[in-house]
């Protein structure tokens, strides 16, 4: 409401005489400034997210030519073992990295914020891997996970083929991706946690509040919210995307086994040279990127209001 | 506040934040341990804790044997353009939405916001075919181009610029002065703080950005530093300490500019969240 009001009573200064010189700058002026980007962004987001679903009732190849085949590729992937198979792999992914990374994120978080003169020291440590590229990560993670000469085999004194072990390959995958990004979670969390005023620490200190662990329940936890919920939707957006981390350690291997759906596409596209083909899947994988993060905006807003 | 000083609790608390950082930093640390150490250590049992004997041999090995100083040309070269442009292009476009009034802005503004929903993976096969027939692949163009379109830069430009006080603009707006002179004395200035944070973020992720240049590049002297050495991994076979050279060249870069910039980068990172 107020928010509206205060929209409005800008909107009657804007009428005044100064807006009025503002309006005056030509046409061309206004075209130059906002042509560039907007030709940039209907060239390279907007076309090929149309360019994609067209290409998805075709049977292009990867050069783009071929016929119009209406529902044939869909009807194809709805009875493609193989994508269902990466489908299940990327839920599985998700499954494996998206609440333990929020929480431990939120955990770290917690245990910065509490520092004074130590906390930017600490954050440059955990948040450091994630400002490295995924190769370095995976060839870092590659050596210290191997079978053979890696340290954690020798610690433990174990023989295990983290990434090709049918079993181990995706917590191992999911595990190096928690190394490598809980820093991003980390610094929004302490960014929300900054947000929360101190007066309501005190509040809540006077209202009897004792321990750490009320406080969190009363008000650290209500309050940072809005924030979890954006580092839920954030990482559920990114890690449906899954690919380079897989692919890099895996190879999709064993047997297909971390074969993840953004990695199928891929090989169809880039291998198989299936374009349209690839498209379908790519459509599928909009789709279903969409309709959850539509879920889990509805259902974390619930969320938040119950509180 | 006062009274959590140094309690038990509190110091083994401390203790154990500092116990995780330091094991969350030991890959890194064990990746330069094992680069600094001849290929011959590298498997010997037990392992070493420190390099010894200490050898940059592995570093020289690599400058040799690999395109890899190309590579930082290309990844210097494409990240720079890529943060550049962006900049530029995003605050004239941003401006315009924020200061300027014209027909459709407001749904100009929403089609930007819903280019959040698009996930930048899934539009690789077309982009791919669009590349294909204007010949960029495996060029410069074909590798920047496409990482141009970034709408949450606007969106973010926007929000710094609806907060800059109206009196400063129309002040300058009476004494003459174009739109351009406004933006580049006005609102420039007064937002440095967000746009080098916004520079940092961006030229880390373009530099880090792997699934692109992946797809569109090619051939060994074109690509990219976080493309380029999985390729000298392979070659490598198992000589560890080389592959470990690599990946600390590799890193070095943007590990170097966090540590340098850590603050812009936290800042950077929260606004592109909108949290700041």
């Amino acid at each position: 409401m107020s928010q509206n009001k205060r929209k409005s009573i800008s909107r009657e200064k804007g009428a005044g005489t100064i807006r009025r010189l503002k309006k005056t700058s030509p046409l061309r002026v206004i075209f130059f400034l906002i042509a560039p980007f907007t030709a940039a962004y209907l060239a390279f987001l907007i076309y090929p997210l149309i360019r994609v679903i067209l290409l998805s009732f075709t049977n292009a190849d990867i050069a783009g030519k071929g016929n119009f085949i209406g529902l044939g590729n869909y009807a194809h992937l709805i009875k493609d073992p193989q994508f269902w198979a990466s489908l299940w792999h990327t839920i599985y992914f998700i499954l494996l990295t998206v609440i333990p990374n929020t929480a431990l994120g939120l955990m770290f978080a917690l245990m910065i914020i509490r520092l004074r003169r130590l906390g930017s020291t600490v954050m440059v440590m955990l948040f450091l891997s994630y400002v490295l590229p995924v190769s370095v990560v995976t060839n870092i993670w590659l050596w210290i996970l191997d079978p053979n000469f890696g340290i954690i085999n020798f610690i433990f004194n174990i023989k295990v083929s983290w990434f090709q072990d049918p079993g181990w390959a995706m917590p191992a995958v999911a595990f190096v991706t928690i190394w490598w990004t809980v820093g991003f979670n980390i610094l929004l969390f302490i960014a929300g946690l900054r947000n929360i005023p101190v007066e309501y620490y005190e509040a809540a200190a006077l209202d009897g509040a004792t321990t750490g662990f009320q406080t969190f329940r009363y008000i650290t936890w209500p309050l940072i919210w809005p924030v979890t919920s954006l580092v839920l939707i954030l990482q559920l957006i990114a890690q449906w995307q899954i690919f380079n981390q897989v692919y890099l350690l895996t190879r999709g291997g064993p047997f297909d086994k971390t074969l993840v759906v953004l990695q199928y596409m891929y090989r169809e596209a880039f291998q198989q040279h299936h374009g349209g083909y690839a498209s379908a899947i790519a459509v599928a994988l909009f789709i279903l990127i969409l309709i959850t993060s539509i879920i889990q905006i509805r259902f974390l807003k619930a969320g938040g209001k119950n509180e | 506040m006062n009274r959590k000083k140094y309690t038990i609790l509190g110091l083994s608390a401390t203790l154990l934040t500092i116990i995780i950082s330091v094991f969350w930093i030991f890959p890194l640390y064990w990746g330069l341990k094992t680069s600094l150490t001849p290929d011959m250590k590298t498997v010997a049992f037990p392992p070493t804790w420190i390099p010894h004997p200490l050898t940059f041999n592995s570093f020289t090995y690599v400058f040799k044997n690999s395109p890899i100083l190309r590579w930082y040309l290309n990844s210097v070269f494409t990240s720079l353009v890529i943060t550049v442009v962006v900049i530029i292009l995003t605050m004239f476009c941003a401006y315009a939405l924020s200061q300027l009034n014209f027909r459709g802005k407001r749904l100009l503004f929403l089609f930007f916001l819903a280019g959040f929903m698009i996930p930048g993976a899934t539009n690789v096969v077309p982009l791919f075919m669009f590349m294909n027939r204007l010949n960029l692949v495996n060029t410069y163009w074909g590798l920047i181009l496409p990482q141009l379109a970034a709408p949450i830069t606007v969106i973010i430009y926007k929000r710094f610029f609806d907060q800059v006080p109206k009196e400063l603009s129309d002040a300058m707006c009476i004494d003459g002065a174009g739109e351009f002179r406004i933006l580049f004395r006005l609102f420039l200035p007064l937002n440095w703080g967000v746009t080098w944070a916004l520079a940092i973020v961006l030229f880390t992720w373009s530099w880090n950005n792997f699934f692109w240049p992946f797809i569109i590049l090619n051939s060994t002297p074109m690509l990219t530093i976080p493309v380029g050495i999985t390729q000298v991994q392979s070659a490598y076979g198992v000589q560890y300490s080389e592959t470990m050279a690599t990946a600390i060249l590799a890193a070095l870069p943007t590990a170097i500019l966090y540590i340098v910039f850590h603050r812009q980068v936290a800042k950077g990172i929260a606004v592109t969240a909108g949290l700041k």
